[in-house]
């Protein structure tokens, strides 16, 4: 069955979607809403770089980040100068990675929430004498509930589901960069299948179950 | 207005079918191990130079293509990066037997994208003053398992966390030549040209070291017919295919 080092993949893989969906929010929210409200001439721009993700190979985001990461990289030598040394082959560097790789799946169903608000509620608010900051927490996030919850389940779904990045930059270390999928591709290449079935299977009943946890929402929200 | 487009791609259809049946029809399906990836580019443009027949070349790990081989992928030769895998196709009739031969002995070499970073004694990896050491997974890859043998050998007790393993040595060359693991072990192939180190600074490891990393070449049981298969293999063992597995750093 599960060994230790599968479940060391197991518990890894959720800790890193978790962080990594609360940042997409933190991240995801200002930007959706920018993206939402905007009629800068940056919004065309922005909104495809946010969306290269979704049809780059994952493999090419890897690579990039593995340059980039590393010591004559952009963001290597940010990270050194900070004293924090390669970002690569660490967890910290695996969350920057799935970032990048989820923002489209958080950005997206956030901006569609925002833009489905319109101006009204937000006159009416302003008519109230709300102040913006007050407005968004008061009238858009409640608004706007079911985009958050769709952004952070597909958001944790996907970066569960990440592979090609993390082999890239992870390095496959047992309990820091070892993931679930990263674990299975492993144990399907030692051709020990059986206990890559425990894991593959495992993960596609996780999988469905999200999913199908997503779409009994979104349809209940719909009814209502 | 609609007939033009249509007809274009139609014709478009056309051209794609006709040129999947080409590449269908001419080539030998070689599966490469990923670190004869470098002389095996010359070695099928050289051979299609001197027998007409097209090499395709399809580079990956040895024991993905075995998976593959065993599930029907369409290859007609494998040069694989150990003689386990030729002796077990061979076992199991996915192979012709007798057909495997030795054609590359693999040196194995500490390598770091810095100049001047390993010695001559590899005092940078004997005093682990590094914070990342590459290697290709021991499970998975025979160099990976020669570079756990080495360290073995040496009675380093690397941290395991210190260690970052690729899927294939193609990878682990990539996490080193990028710096973002300082050294790690490689196939000399991927890192020597014509006599001499192409960048870097590097120690060969001894062979003493570890046992040797014998690749062999075996002709897969669905191409024991094919005669561009089977003269790609004989090619293997020429003079002129030998000089250029050689020039780049490999024993024969």
């Amino acid at each position: 069955m599960l060994t230790d080092a599968d479940l060391a993949a197991i518990w890894l893989t959720l800790r890193l979607a978790s962080m990594t969906t609360l940042l997409l929010l933190l991240i995801g929210t200002p930007l959706a809403w920018w993206l939402a409200r905007t009629r800068s001439a940056w919004k065309g721009p922005v909104a495809a770089i946010v969306a290269l993700p979704l049809v780059l190979p994952p493999t090419v985001i890897g690579f990039y980040l593995l340059v980039t990461l590393g010591p004559n990289g952009a963001i290597g030598q940010f990270t050194q100068a900070l004293g924090l040394g390669s970002l690569a082959f660490t967890f910290w560097g695996l969350v920057v990675g799935s970032v990048v790789y989820s923002l489209p799946f958080v950005v997206q169903p956030l901006q569609n929430a925002f833009d489905a608000i319109g101006e009204r509620p937000l006159e009416v608010a302003a008519t109230l004498r709300a102040s913006p900051l007050d407005t968004f927490f008061s009238v858009v996030v409640p608004l706007a509930r079911p985009g958050f919850i769709t952004a952070s389940i597909l958001g944790f779904a996907h970066t569960v589901g990440e592979f090609g990045v993390v082999l890239m930059i992870g390095g496959n270390i047992p309990g820091k960069t070892q993931v679930i999928s990263v674990r299975i591709y492993e144990h399907v290449e030692a051709l020990e299948y059986t206990q890559a079935h425990w894991l593959a299977g495992g993960m596609l009943a996780f999988s469905f179950v999200v999913l199908l946890a997503l779409y009994t929402f979104n349809a209940s929200g719909k009814r209502r | 207005m609609h007939l033009p487009f249509r007809s274009g791609f139609i014709a478009i259809l056309a051209a794609l079918m006709l040129n999947a049946f080409q590449v269908y029809a001419a080539g030998v399906n070689v599966a490469v191990a990923s670190n004869f990836a470098a002389p095996m580019q010359i070695i099928a443009a050289d051979f299609e130079r001197a027998t007409g027949h097209k090499a395709l070349l399809s580079l990956g790990a040895t024991g993905k293509f075995y998976a593959q081989i065993k599930n029907g992928a369409p290859f007609d030769v494998l040069l694989a990066a150990d003689d386990e895998t030729p002796t077990k196709l061979i076992a199991e009739k996915s192979a012709v037997a007798d057909s495997a031969f030795t054609y590359a002995t693999g040196k194995l070499v500490l390598w770091s994208a810095k100049p001047g970073f390993i010695d001559a004694q590899a005092t940078a990896l004997k005093t682990a003053s590094f914070a990342h050491l590459a290697l290709a997974n021991p499970k998975l890859a025979p160099y990976g398992r020669a570079a756990a043998e080495t360290l073995a050998a040496l009675k380093l007790d690397v941290p395991p966390n210190k260690i970052v393993t690729g899927e294939n040595i193609a990878q682990t060359f990539q996490f080193i030549a990028s710096g973002n693991a300082e050294l790690g072990f490689v196939a000399l192939s991927q890192v020597w040209k014509d006599g001499k180190l192409t960048s870097g600074s590097s120690w060969m490891v001894p062979a003493t070291l570890h046992a040797p990393i014998k690749q062999d070449a075996v002709l897969l049981d669905k191409a024991h017919h094919n005669a561009a298969a089977i003269a790609l293999l004989t090619y293997l063992k020429s003079p002129a295919a030998r000089a250029v597995i050689q020039s780049f750093g490999y024993g024969i």
